[in-house]
């Protein structure tokens, strides 16, 4: 560590480690020394100073070499600490009990894990949120590649169109949920008017599963394309020109060189993309929200209610906290889970190209 | 090359920044909302929060009481949704700070609340006792809690009628005059009997709005001529699968659904709103408070259009309120005392005249200020007679502590079977489902 962390020092180190035994050593045999010192020595005052002067600067280089790097790293996980692990903490110790806003709590184990497991609201709830992240990131991810690569190209007024696609992130939540849900309404949403100009009947939106699945997540993906074509975007433009000049001397079309070149070069990107995506996803909560009038219930049988909102409907509806905590530990189990998983695949697919 | 690219790094920061303030906004709003309860003593006046929902009509009553009291400063707050404002005050309640100092309390939710009486101040002890010679001896009862504690003084209460739209129903051959139209249909079959002749008509409009609304209505009509409880019996025990006047209730609702009377919109939600001003339905059963929401959805351009006939079935009364302080409110005296205003007989007059929520003192019943009534966006109809004529006859339902749970489960399997969703016979099975797990 010390060696590693300050290289040009090393041979200063040795040598006055080897001059005089230091404070920060086994302190029983820095007696002996001094002793040894005092009786060698004409002038122990003159070498004491120039000695404890050394000694200082010599223990704080050390203790700069061995403890800084945790003091610049520390105000990240001081806040970690507080904002992250307790939380996560204090919420599983929550969730091991029947705890209920009106009535007091009470240690109850694991009950409510068992009970979990066997809910089907529960896991009606993860159907959808899986369902709904499935079919709202594929296409956003792709999209936002193709979106990617077109931004790439020279063109009049690139910087004009690259912020252009950031554009819808940076309005709020909020206003695309209630806009899309007035779009998606039954009865007077642009949606269903267009559907009719082509004869087909009008949808009843939040009615259905599938329905409501494509429209909230058409929310989703309008709101964070743009901004994963972003990333994706820096990310090629670290790509070296050469390689294109390579490729396309070797005869390549673009849509190759995108296929074959840009994709694999993008993996770290891409990987960062999908897991920054499912956690974003798999804890979808205002859309489905506002899609439901503001309700926690996610449609008449729950057809969109995510995991989220089932969490808030335990615990900020029905008041029963120890529930609604389980189900948020369930809910980090399951973004753990799926990040893993997408990891790996992603890494494979890519690895085979 | 560098200039554009500090100009896109800028760029970059700005939309970044942009985000945050809009998402620490959005935040903000809400937190600002929450936080400001009850506290606020600024330069000598008393700061006053009332918390209510839907329509009070108290907002003149409001200015009257600032300018008779110059040290008192009223805040208003208002939520549209019964459903949203519950779990926010029980949240206040519990967390001892955040409610305001005067909070509304619907029946539907009296008894959570009731039950937790250590929350509120005892209003007996401001000297509410006198008032109790104001009031239906029910509503007076009703407002106190097991141990005695007189938690809550009440406003309106909410008899029954069922609003229509005269051009709706003349578009389809009915009778648009009042007298007429309440001879239409004498019980709930009459009803959708009309429903069925107005659907014939194919007017472009749905008969009704929704479930809920008439599903609500039939209930308490139904409680309160038998067992006088509906979902919980005044044990709190749920009695969802052996309460017959649930099972009345509910096929009644299902067959109007099934003859492809309604339009199938939950009550409250935005959609509905719209459906009053675009005309998607022309009935739906009223309590006299739905007037004024009514009033509220259906705007200017729907003056003249609404109308209000006696309800089928006979009397009944569906929702009213109560004032409560809670104990947390560092005014107990002075809010207690605007509560006592609000709920005098001369104030509920007031609120009856400003938003139809009828009194819950009998004081000026017999008075023309209230069998004359007449609203004028509702073709002058004489809403203080419809409304009064049962009003003393009312019979009260008890409403278990989790009756809004379930109640909003109930509405949902109501929903969803307008939406094609489930049969009316897994309706039923799933309905009682929902209700023990709601009540759990």
């Amino acid at each position: 560590m010390r060696v590693r962390a300050r290289p040009a020092d090393t041979a200063g180190v040795a040598d006055s480690d080897t001059r005089a035994g230091v404070a920060g050593r086994a302190p029983a045999d820095a007696p002996q020394r001094h002793k040894s010192t005092y009786a060698g020595s004409e002038a122990p005052a003159t070498r004491r100073t120039s000695t404890y002067g050394a000694r200082a600067r010599e223990w704080l280089d050390r203790a700069d070499v061995k403890f800084s790097p945790y003091a610049y790293i520390a105000p990240f996980f001081l806040l970690f600490t507080v904002f992250g692990l307790f939380p996560l903490g204090y919420t599983f110790w929550v969730s091991l009990h029947d705890w209920e806003l009106v009535g007091g709590r009470e240690f109850s184990g694991l009950d409510n894990y068992r009970l979990i497991l066997t809910d089907a609201s529960f896991w009606n709830a993860v159907v959808n949120t899986m369902g709904i992240f499935v079919i709202a990131t594929v296409p956003q991810l792709l999209v936002a590649l193709l979106l990617a690569n077109a931004l790439n190209r020279r063109m009049r007024g690139s910087t004009v169109y690259r912020m252009g696609v950031l554009v819808p992130l940076i309005t709020s939540t909020v206003a695309v949920a209630i806009v899309f849900t007035q779009l998606y309404g039954r009865d007077f949403g642009m949606v269903n008017w267009l559907l009719g100009l082509v004869g087909v009947d009008p949808v009843d939106w939040p009615a259905h599963k599938w329905s409501s699945w494509i429209a909230i997540s058409t929310m989703v993906d309008w709101r964070w394309t743009g901004y994963n074509a972003l990333i994706y975007l820096a990310a090629m433009q670290a790509i070296p020109v050469d390689l294109y000049e390579a490729a396309a001397i070797d005869g390549a079309s673009r849509w190759r060189q995108f296929w074959q070149l840009t994709v694999p070069m993008l993996r770290p990107t891409i990987i960062f993309t999908v897991i920054i995506s499912t956690i974003g996803g798999l804890q979808l909560f205002v859309e489905p929200l506002l899609f439901g009038s503001g309700t926690y219930y996610g449609g008449s049988l729950g057809q969109f209610q995510t995991v989220t909102l089932y969490m808030f409907e335990n615990a900020f509806r029905r008041n029963d906290y120890g529930y609604g905590a389980t189900i948020a530990w369930m809910l980090f189990l399951l973004i753990v889970l799926v990040s893993v998983l997408n990891f790996m695949i992603i890494r494979r697919i890519s690895s085979t190209k | 090359m560098t200039f554009t690219l500090r100009r896109r790094q800028f760029a970059g920061v700005a939309a970044v920044l942009a985000a945050t303030l809009v998402t620490s906004t959005a935040c903000s709003g809400d937190g600002n909302d929450n936080a400001s309860g009850n506290n606020s003593n600024t330069g000598g006046t008393i700061e006053l929060t009332v918390d209510t929902f839907g329509n009070f009509g108290y907002n003149a009553l409001f200015k009257q009481y600032e300018a008779a009291h110059s040290n008192i400063k009223i805040k208003p707050r208002n939520v549209v949704r019964l459903d949203d404002y519950t779990p926010r005050l029980q949240q206040w309640l519990a967390a001892g700070s955040g409610a305001g100092d005067v909070v509304a309390l619907e029946e539907g939710i009296l008894v959570q609340f009731k039950n937790q009486s250590d929350k509120f101040t005892n209003l007996l002890d401001h000297g509410a006792a006198s008032m109790q010679g104001n009031f239906l001896d029910w509503k007076w009862e009703l407002g106190k809690a097991k141990d005695g504690k007189l938690i809550g003084l009440g406003t309106d209460i909410g008899p029954l009628g069922m609003c229509y739209r005269t051009d709706l129903f003349e578009k389809a051959g009915l009778p648009t005059d009042r007298d007429e139209v309440s001879k239409l249909w004498s019980d709930w079959n009459a009803f959708i009997d009309t429903g069925k002749k107005f659907a014939a008509a194919n007017t472009g409009a749905k008969f009704i709005d929704g479930a809920n609304a008439q599903f609500n209505t039939v209930l308490i009509q139904e409680a309160g001529k038998s067992l006088g409880y509906t979902y919980f019996d005044k044990d709190d025990k749920l009695v969802f699968d052996s309460n017959p006047a649930i099972r009345t209730a509910f096929d009644t609702v299902v067959r109007m659904m099934q003859e492809g009377l309604s339009a199938n919109l939950a009550s409250f939600t935005p959609e509905w709103a719209a459906g009053f001003k675009q005309g998607s339905f022309a009935a739906l059963a009223c309590p006299s408070w739905m007037l004024g929401i009514i009033e509220d959805n259906a705007g200017a351009d729907g003056k003249g259009l609404w109308d209000v006939a006696a309800v089928p079935g006979g009397g009944g009364y569906w929702g009213g309120s109560w004032l409560a302080v809670p104990s947390q409110s560092k005014h107990q005296a002075e809010a207690a005392d605007l509560v006592k205003f609000l709920t005098s007989p001369e104030s509920q007059l007031a609120a009856y005249e400003a938003a139809n929520t009828f009194p819950s003192t009998t004081k000026f019943y017999k008075d023309a200020a209230i069998t004359e009534h007449k609203d004028d966006y509702f073709n002058e109809a004489p809403v203080g007679k419809i409304f009064g004529e049962g009003a003393e006859q009312v019979k009260p339902v008890y409403l278990g502590e989790k009756n809004q749970n379930v109640r909003q489960e109930v509405e949902n399997v109501l929903l969803a079977i307008g939406q094609g969703s489930l049969s009316p016979d897994q309706a039923w099975q799933r309905a009682i489902d929902a209700a023990k797990s709601a009540a759990r």
